[in-house]
C-alpha cells in the first residue's frame, strides 16, 4: 500500500503547487511510482508545473463522476516513467468534489503508487479537508511570516481533528517545509527566525527551500525545479527533503549559513 | 391518507446548557458602544459566531433605546440570543427572548448556564459565591489556532503552547507550560481567585472572572517572560515567575 501525503497551507501562494511538483519528481527519480493529485478544483496550476495542460482529457471530478476511468485520467509524465498527474478540473463546480468519490479514487491510487501526494487549495474549506482526508502524512508549507505561520498553525489543529486518521485515534504524521526562504531578508531581520517558527508551530522540520529564480525558471519551462535545474539550491532542498520524507534522517541546512558547524569552529579559533 | 396515530414515542426535550458572553452595557448607550467598539478592533471577532447575552438589569431604560441597542449591536455583527435581567414593559415581540438565572446556583439546578462575563469597570452588585473548583483537565499537546478550550468545571492545564487565535476558557485556573500567544480567560464562571500561570506571556486577551486585559494594556515588561496574573479588587495584577 503507498503513502498518501497532502501537502497544504491554509494560506494561499506559499509554494503548495510548487513544492507537490518538486517533491513528486524529487521521489520518482528514486524510481518510486509516484502520483501528483490536484485538488484545486477551478484554479488547477498543478498540470502547468508539471507542464501537462495540453495533455489533460480527464481529470478527478470527471474519474469521480464515473464519466472516466482512473487509468484514462492519469496522465504519465514524459520525462519520468513513474510519475503520474491526476489533473483537477478548471470548469467544474468543486461541489462535485465528494467525500465518498475522494475516498474510492485515493484507496485506488494508493493500491497502485508508492506515494499519492494531494495539492491542497488554500484556505479551510471543503477543497482542503477532503485533500487532507484520507493522508497519512502531512506536508505543511510555510512561509517565515506571521500570517503564512498562524495559518499552518490552524491547518495542524484541521490535521489532528478533522482527518480519518484523527477520527480513528491515530496521530497525524506532520512534517514542516519551510518556503521561500530569503536569507538576505533573514540577515535583515525581516524575516522569522527558523526556530521561532519551529518553536510556534512545534512539528519536525523536512526542509527549507529558498527564495530563487530557479522556481521561477522551471515553472515557466513547466518542469518541477528538481527536474529542470537539479543542481539548483532549491532543487537539492527539496531532494533531501524528499529524502526526508522517505525516513532517511539528514542534518538540515540554512541556505545562505555557507559555513556549517566547522565554519564556526574554525573562524572562532581564528579570533 | 390516514395518518397512524400508534407512534408510541414520546417527544424528546433534551436540555443543554452552553456558554454565553454576557454584555452588560452602561448609559449613556453612546459612550459603551465607543468602548466596545474599541475592545472588538482590538481583538478582531471577539464577537463573531457567540452566542451574546445582554444583561439590562437596573438599567433605566424603555422599549425604544433597547430596541436601538440591539440593532446598534447588530450591525457590529454581534447577535443577541437573549435578555437577561429587562423588565416585561421594555421587553416584546421581535426582541430576543428574556433569560433567567444565568448563573449556575447549585449542582441539583436544572438547567446550568455557565455564563463568561465581560466588563470593563464596575463589579456588577450581586457578586456570586466561587462554586470550589474540583475538577481539572491537562491537554498534552499544543493549542493551534482556532481551536477553543472550554472547561467550565475547573483548572485546565496545557503542556504546550496557545497560538495566537486559540482560546482557553476555564472555570478554574489556567496554567500554560509554553507560550500564551491566544487568549486565557481563567475563573469564567465568576472565580475571583482564579489566576493564570505561563511560561512565556504573549497573550493577545487575558481575562480573570470577566476583568480582561488587552495585549496593549500589559505592562510591556512582562512580555516574553515567565508570569502569573490574579485578580485584586477589579484590577488584573501580573509578577514575572522566576
Ligand atoms: N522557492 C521559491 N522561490 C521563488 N518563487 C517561488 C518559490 N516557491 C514558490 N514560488 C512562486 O510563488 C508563487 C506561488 O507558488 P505556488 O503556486 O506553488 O503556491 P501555492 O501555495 O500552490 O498557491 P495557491 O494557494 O494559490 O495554490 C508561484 O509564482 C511560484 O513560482
Ligand atoms: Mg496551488
Amino acid at each position: 500500500m503507498g503513502k498518501v501525503i497532502v501537502v497544504t497551507s491554509g494560506k494561499g501562494g506559499v509554494g503548495k503547487t510548487t513544492s507537490t511538483a518538486a517533491l513528486g519528481a524529487a521521489l520518482a527519480q528514486r524510481n518510486e511510482r509516484v502520483v501528483v493529485v490536484d485538488f484545486d478544483v477551478g484554479l488547477r496550476n498543478l498540470d502547468l508545473v508539471m507542464g501537462a495542460e495540453r495533455r489533460v482529457v480527464y481529470d478527478l471530478i470527471n474519474v469521480i463522476q464515473g464519466e472516466a476511468k482512473l487509468t484514462q485520467a492519469l496522465i504519465r509524465d514524459k520525462r519520468l516513467e513513474t510519475l503520474f498527474l491526476l489533473p483537477a478540473s478548471q470548469t467544474r463546480d468543486k461541489d462535485n468534489l465528494t467525500p465518498e468519490g475522494v475516498e474510492r479514487v485515493i484507496t485506488e491510487l494508493k493500491r497502485v503508487f508508492d506515494w499519492v501526494i494531494c495539492d491542497s487549495p488554500a484556505g479551510i474549506e471543503s477543497g482542503a479537508t477532503l485533500a487532507m482526508r484520507h493522508a497519512d502524512m502531512a506536508v505543511v508549507v510555510t512561509n517565515p511570516e506571521v500570517s503564512s505561520v498562524r495559518d499552518s498553525d490552524r491547518i495542524i489543529g484541521l490535521l489532528d481533528s478533522k482527518t480519518m486518521k484523527a477520527e480513528r485515534g491515530e496521530r497525524m504524521e506532520k512534517h514542516l517545509l519551510l518556503t521561500r526562504y530569503d536569507a538576505n531578508r533573514a540577515e535583515r531581520g525581516d524575516m522569522l527566525k527558523v526556530e521561532d517558527v519551529l518553536e510556534i508551530l512545534s512539528i519536525p522540520l523536512i526542509g527549507i527551500i529558498p527564495e530563487s529564480m530557479d522556481v521561477l525558471r522551471a515553472s515557466n519551462i513547466g518542469s518541477p525545479v528538481t527536474l529542470a535545474d537539479a543542481r539548483s539550491a532549491p532543487a537539492m532542498a527539496y531532494f533531501e527533503a524528499a529524502r526526508r520524507l522517505a525516513g532517511e534522517v539528514l542534518p538540515i541546512t540554512i541556505p545562505g549559513e555557507k559555513r556549517g558547524i566547522f565554519g564556526k569552529i574554525f573562524a572562532r579559533r581564528a579570533a | 391518507m390516514t395518518k397512524m396515530l400508534t407512534d408510541a414515542r414520546s417527544i424528546r426535550i433534551k436540555g443543554r446548557s452552553f456558554l454565553a458572553v454576557v454584555l452588560a452595557p452602561d448609559l449613556p448607550f453612546d459612550d459603551w458602544l465607543v468602548r466596545l467598539d474599541d475592545l472588538a478592533a482590538r481583538s478582531a471577532g471577539f464577537f463573531l459566531g457567540r452566542p451574546v447575552v445582554l444583561d439590562v438589569s437596573d438599567l433605566p431604560i424603555d422599549r425604544t433605546q433597547l430596541k436601538e441597542l440591539i440593532t446598534e449591536l447588530a450591525g457590529r455583527n454581534v447577535n443577541i440570543m437573549g435578555i437577561e435581567g429587562g423588565r416585561p414593559s421594555i421587553l416584546g415581540p421581535g426582541m430576543p427572548p428574556a433569560l433567567k438565572g444565568g448563573r449556575p446556583v447549585s449542582d441539583e439546578a436544572v438547567a446550568k448556564e455557565p455564563i463568561i462575563e465581560l466588563r470593563n469597570s464596575e463589579p456588577k452588585p450581586s457578586v456570586p459565591e466561587a462554586r470550589p473548583t474540583l475538577q481539572s483537565i491537562v491537554i498534552r499537546e499544543p493549542v493551534r489556532s482556532g481551536q477553543s478550550v472550554i472547561f467550565p468545571e475547573g483548572d485546565v492545564t496545557i503542556i504546550g503552547s496557545v497560538a495566537s487565535g486559540a482560546e482557553i476558557i476555564a472555570g478554574g485556573s489556567i496554567h500554560i507550560y509554553g507560550t500564551l500567544r491566544g487568549r486565557a480567560m481563567a475563573g469564567s464562571l465568576g472565580n475571583a481567585s482564579a489566576r493564570i500561570f505561563c511560561r512565556k506571556l504573549e497573550a493577545e486577551l487575558l481575562a480573570i472572572d470577566g476583568i480582561y486585559k488587552m495585549a496593549d494594556d500589559m505592562a510591556p515588561g512582562l512580555r516574553g517572560h515567565s508570569v502569573q496574573l490574579w485578580l485584586e479588587g477589579d484590577s488584573i495584577m501580573a509578577e514575572k515567575l522566576i
